[in-house]
């Protein structure tokens, strides 16, 4: 059998019980493969339907600040230029805690508050509730697109980590097992017809026996013939033939 | 993975028109670090797209950004930057703007996804 492509080995009964666990443990290893893309796709897909969910959120929830937003630059005037100019240091930053799924590691954001509000005096002068209302909508918003940026690296992660996890499966299920088979193959062939080879061998050798033992039989006959035909062949003593009665 | 740093915390970057870099910086995640560089860019309606481009490619390269908020309308116009960013960190978020309500459809991250789940699905 000629298919496909083997590993060059001698063949024997040895390195036959070889392949045949090395074959055992790729099947196994295929379907550990296969149980760990199944555990990531579905994680994927999972992940996959919240980002759409969330992301339909989000555009609402920004309507909401812009709203807010226009709220304060109505009351307030407008504060973006203050705002912008006073930035100094974040009050609300990300901290990234990670996860495992299945062999995987998942990093997952969530906010993280420290220090002081910059903004706590913006607005004092007028509109300073509507601009306390934009900042409390403005964090929900912050907090939601946090969740929504860790939606989004799990997502990616998964996908090329089911990627590379695919391109195993397929590599020893198309490659790797089909090799050993053919190996397997092989060697069974091989061995196979070594036994073939030694029994027609056998067989040739017990016909020529065969023949040398007729030839002898024959042999032996035609020298027993011969000795019948001569008459003073001495009497056997162990004969019991009926002896005739000695008269005087 | 490579550019995590555990237990430190990171900022969130942002490049957005006017009203939203208000909006977020009044949620307070505005900074400037020692060099006073900002972690937020104001793009406005006469900022050139090669600002926006060398500013984004910075935030994406620096160690300390976790999150990146970018307007869809400014995505639009340095779509080849956000489509050649494939780490998974800093995510790269679009988000909308006041003029330019979301369209999942431009959306990157869901363009990856095309494939495999169509918008209806989930309806």
């Amino acid at each position: 059998m000629g298919s496909g492509d083997k590993i060059n080995v001698f063949p024997s009964r040895m390195i036959l019980g070889l392949m045949k666990t090395r074959l055992k443990g790729a099947q196994k290893g295929h379907s550990l493969l296969k149980k760990k893309s199944d555990a990531l796709t579905l994680k994927f897909r999972a992940t996959l339907r919240k980002i759409i969910e969330n992301k339909t959120i989000m555009g609402d929830v920004m309507k909401a600040v812009y709203f807010s937003l226009a709220e304060a630059a109505y009351a307030a005037g407008d504060i973006s230029q203050t705002v912008i100019q006073n930035a100094d240091k974040a009050q609300n930053k990300v901290k990234f805690t990670k996860d495992n799924v299945a062999g995987v590691q998942l990093t997952n954001f969530s906010m993280h508050s420290e220090g002081s509000d910059v903004y706590q005096l913006t607005g004092l002068g007028k509109g300073g509730q509507t601009v306390t209302r934009c900042k409390e909508t403005a964090q929900k918003a912050i907090k939601l697109l946090i969740e929504l940026a860790s939606l989004q690296t799990t997502f990616i992660t998964l996908d090329e980590a089911i990627k590379i996890t695919n391109r195993r499966v397929n590599g020893i299920e198309y490659v790797i097992i089909p090799r050993f088979e053919n190996t397997i193959a092989y060697i069974v062939e091989e061995l196979d017809e070594r036994d073939r080879e030694e029994f027609y061998r056998l067989k040739k050798v017990q016909d020529k026996k065969k023949i040398i033992r007729e030839k002898q039989k024959k042999f032996m006959e035609e020298y027993n013939k011969r000795q019948e035909v001569s008459d003073d062949a001495p009497k056997n003593l162990l004969d019991t033939e009926h002896d005739p009665d000695i008269m005087f | 993975m490579t550019k995590v740093t555990m237990a430190k915390s990171h900022l969130m970057g942002l490049v957005g028109d006017e009203d939203t870099c208000t909006a977020f910086l009044l949620g307070g995640i505005g900074e400037l670090n020692a060099t006073r560089e900002a972690n937020f860019l104001v793009v406005k309606p006469d900022t050139v797209i090669g600002e926006v481009e060398t500013f984004l490619k910075r935030l994406l390269a620096r160690k300390d950004i976790g999150i990146v908020l970018i307007n869809q309308h400014i995505a639009n116009d340095v779509r080849h930057i956000i489509e050649a960013h494939t780490d998974p960190i800093p995510a790269l978020l679009e988000i909308p703007s006041k003029e330019h309500p979301y369209d999942a459809a431009k959306d990157s991250i869901l363009k990856r996804a095309k494939g495999m789940f169509s918008i209806d699905d989930l309806r």
